[in-house]
């Protein structure tokens, strides 16, 4: 095998109508252009969500202050939570493996390119009926109305008696819609792994990122299938006159919570595992090592998605389990610290006697490997239940998650961008700017989450459009609010950039990073067959392979 | 200080999770010490320097007594974690109930609290009174937790860890306040509009101040003949749907219990103190103090408002 052998000389297409292009943008069933729509589209959904964090942020920058209304700030924090999990960090989730799982096992596409397609346009099609309620759900003065029960939605406070109108049913409608886009999307990434994998390539001897999104689609496929069961409870209980969480019916607010819960506590680690995965690619590239200890990295894996599914009452102590069941949730939550930690040791290892180069990729899981050890410790102070009986529901837990989504998942997907940015549009982005969007936001994300720990612990309770003062929350709120302006900044350098780059910069060639992966022996962008050829390997590494025949890994391996 | 600080406990449950929360907090600690350093050294030694000979490090693949290492430690640490918290979860939830705890019953309502002493024949709102309970002759309150529509949940950081008041799902907590004092908290699971708003005062007090609360709680409304005129528009507008006055024909259950309203200090949940200006603008446009609360504005003209609240004042 050899490069030459894979990369075909870049053929140059003549400019066509835009319309053209256009058409070919939303009918296509290519896996590389279907990746690169979620991660555009969940982008877009990135500043809107952001956005609205702004406002709440600007909201609580003092006590008693009145920017927004109660009813305008509940809406902004149901539709932050639910844009943020659903609309940005799912669809980041599935873009990347859609675009990289079939390039690094060396397929000419997914399995099911058709379902590829569909499930994306109802992952996009749930964002906008979501979106839509703005417009489509009755509100005054024929203006739209957003959902305001927040992104758990407890019963029963989503029930007709409480929630009049039809934002609640856009919420619903959205996500179930979305949900099956979701489920599509991770049964093509599971049969892709097991069928389409090149000659060579064993199960031992796929590219972490291949193994660890394996996981995570199992994952989805058994957590969303229970949040898609009770989106419909909802809908008949809203509609046909069921009683699934009709408190006033002999119904149960507290099965809701478990409904979703056993959903909400693995869709963290849907979210994280693939940051995992972008982790243990770019870590042992730029540190110029072998992952250290790849089969301890996929069982820790494995274990953390079995572990991850009996977890979720961790979410419900203070809901009146009995002391049995809090003791159970508190083990197994605790348990998970252990494969997490592995992970974190094994990293540190894979980077220790390496050649450390801090390309703007290897800054951003640099700042992951610090946050994510912080967000795990937050994790365990909060899986000790009698804390939890404090620290639930107030500041201290929305900071404690924002250091996960934003401090660990986040921080992995700019790094993701940067890394395969060059590969998917053939131009390397700007390494000044990048490590200016980089500090800017480092900066912002510690200004904004490591002061919001404080008011937590000093009793504020979240999801408050206002508070009182005296009670020792002004200042931490006033950082906290400080720091999301920083925050915006390095994202708008970060826009900046990727549109510069897109244009401007310079060019990538296939293998920018000197990296080891199949998808970087193909040509930048990848043709629409990806390989002239298909490749056989004999490593985990066979780019590294190709570049040292004289000391290949196939021979420790 | 902040008066809702978790870590300035005056009860024995918060006092003990407060026991628990500095162990956890010590074992993070020290963790996150040693890992933080090990990073910032791998990061800060093995970055690649500018005299780089060009060449790739020595490739290390596993090695399985470090990884056995590395595992067996945090094993142990979450065993001894564990074994802690699970302590604490049956020192608080197993406590058998002394026999003369005083029985509150706690409803959640969108947006306000309503407490009930069913022994002692009271019923009050948004303002808690409880005995304080000293340490050598515990005197505790056992708090049954009920809701009337949302999802609510009861937390007094200073008092004990928050527990939800859930429809059709009673839950029940313990206080025993060891010093006398006025603690706050407030609703701590979303439950509408006005979440932010439904605040949470406890009163301890000693035992005499106590039973003098309550004694002046089981009185019947005071009537005064100054007042008719205010007490005729209180019995003939919606008022009586929703509030009662006990003794008079308002016997509503929606909102907070009237009958003894001037002996609290603060009105719509502890929104604003309860002074003549606030109560008229209360009911006037409740929007300006607490929008999206489900009292309605009244629509009486200027005299009867003045009647109204000068009925009100009147209900010691």
């Amino acid at each position: 095998m050899s490069t030459d052998a894979i990369a075909l000389p870049r053929t140059e297409l003549a400019s066509r109508p835009v319309v053209d292009a256009l058409h070919e943008w939303v009918t296509t069933v290519d896996h590389k252009r279907l990746g690169i729509l979620y991660i555009v589209y969940a982008l877009l959904f990135l500043v809107i969500g952001g956005i609205e964090a702004g406002v709440m942020r600007i909201q609580l920058v003092r006590p008693h202050n009145d920017f927004v209304s109660p009813q305008v700030f509940n809406r902004m924090f149901t539709m932050h939570g639910t844009t943020m999990i659903f609309f940005v960090a799912m669809p980041l989730v599935f873009g990347f493996a859609n675009y990289l799982i079939p390039l690094m096992i060396g397929a000419r596409d997914m399995a099911f390119p058709r379902l590829n397609a569909f499930s994306f346009w109802l992952t996009a099609f749930g964002g906008l009926l979501l979106y839509f309620s703005l417009v489509g759900a009755n509100g005054l003065y024929g203006a739209g109305n957003a959902p305001d029960v927040g992104w758990f939605a407890y019963a029963p406070l989503t029930s007709r008696t409480f929630s009049v109108g039809h934002s609640t049913d856009f919420w619903t409608l959205g996500l179930l819609v979305s949900g099956f886009g979701s489920i599509g999307t991770a049964i093509n990434i599971l049969t892709t792994i097991l069928c389409l994998r090149c000659p060579g390539m064993s199960l031992g001897k796929m590219p972490l990122l291949v193994w660890l999104n394996f996981v995570m689609s199992g994952m989805v496929v058994l957590a969303v299938s229970p949040l898609t069961a009770a989106q419909l409870m909802l809908l008949v209980d809203r509609y046909l006159g069921g009683h699934f969480f009709d408190t006033q019916a002999g119904g149960s607010a507290v099965i809701w919570m478990h409904f979703f819960w056993i959903f909400g506590h693995p869709e963290v680690y849907v979210l994280v595992i693939p940051a995992f995965a972008f982790a243990s690619e770019i870590i042992p590239v730029f540190s110029r090592k072998a992952i250290f200890g790849y089969p301890v990295m996929v069982a820790a894996t494995i274990c953390i998605g079995f572990i991850g599914m009996s977890v979720w009452a961790h979410h419900m102590f203070t809901v009146g389990m009995s002391s049995n069941a809090n003791t159970f949730f508190v083990l197994s939550t605790m348990a998970i610290a252990v494969p997490t930690g592995i992970k974190i040791f094994n990293w540190l290892a894979t980077m220790w006697g390496g050649k450390i180069e801090f390309k703007t990729p290897m800054l951003f899981c640099v700042g992951f490997l610090f946050q994510f050890l912080i967000a795990g410790l937050t994790g365990i102070m909060l899986s000790a239940a009698p804390f939890d009986w404090q620290l639930g529901n107030s500041y201290f837990v929305v900071a404690h998650f924002h250091y996960v989504i934003v401090g660990g998942i986040l921080f992995t997907v700019f790094a993701a961008l940067y890394y395969w940015f060059p590969k998917m549009t053939g131009r390397m982005c700007d390494e000044t700017l990048g490590k200016l969007h980089f500090w800017l936001f480092l900066i912002g994300f510690h200004l904004t989450f490591d002061f919001m720990h404080i008011p937590g612990l000093l009793g504020m309770p979240r999801r408050i459009y206002t508070y009182e003062p005296g009670r020792g929350w002004d200042i931490w709120n006033l950082i906290v609010t400080i720091g999301v302006f920083f925050q915006a900044l390095g994202t708008l350098v970060f826009v900046a950039n990727l549109l510069w780059s897109y244009f401007k910069g310079k060019a990538a060639g296939n293998d920018p990073w000197d990296a080891w992966t199949l998808e970087w022996s193909t040509n930048s962008p990848p043709p629409a067959y990806n390989f002239a050829t298909i490749p056989a390997i004999k490593s985990r590494r066979p780019l590294w392979d190709l570049k040292h025949p004289d000391d290949p890994d196939w021979k420790y391996e | 200080m902040s008066p809702t600080n978790i870590f300035a406990p005056v009860s024995t449950s918060a006092k003990s999770i407060f026991g628990l929360s500095i162990f956890v907090l010590a074992v993070t600690a020290a963790i996150f010490v040693v890992v933080f350093a090990l990073l910032t050294y791998s990061v800060v030694k093995f970055r690649k320097r500018t005299n780089d000979d060009g060449r790739e490090p020595p490739q290390v693949y596993g090695s399985n007594q470090v990884e056995l290492a590395w595992t067996v430690i945090p094993v142990l640490i979450v065993v001894a974690l564990f074994m802690a918290t699970a302590r604490v979860i049956a020192d608080v939830q197993k406590t058998a109930r002394p026999e003369n705890a005083i029985e509150v019953i706690a409803i959640g309502h969108q947006f306000w609290w309503e407490y009930r002493y069913p022994a002692l024949g009271v019923v009050t709102a948004n303002e808690l009174h409880v005995p304080v309970s000293d340490p050598a002759h515990p005197t505790p309150t056992l708090i049954k937790l009920l809701s009337a529509d949302t999802d609510h949940s009861f937390w007094v950081p200073r008092l004990a860890g928050k527990t939800d008041l859930i429809p059709n799902h009673p839950n029940s907590m313990w206080i025993d306040p060891h010093q006398t004092g006025l603690y706050l908290g407030q609703c701590a699971q979303y439950c509408g509009t006005q979440h932010a708003k439904m605040l949470l005062r406890v009163y301890v007090q000693s035992r005499d101040e106590f039973d003098r609360w309550i004694q002046e709680q089981r009185r019947p409304a005071f009537a005064s003949d100054a007042a008719s005129r205010g007490q005729r528009i209180f019995e003939t507008t919606a008022c009586i749907n929703c509030h009662t006055v006990a003794g008079t024909v308002a016997d509503g259950r929606f909102g907070p219990d009237l009958t003894h309203l001037m002996s609290r200090d603060t009105i719509a949940a502890g929104a604003t103190p309860n002074t003549p200006q606030n109560l008229r603008l209360w009911i006037r446009d409740p929007e300006a103090i607490k929008p999206g609360s489900l009292m309605p504005a009244m629509e009486l003209n200027d005299q009867d408002l003045n009647a109204l609240t000068a009925y009100l004042e009147t209900l010691r």
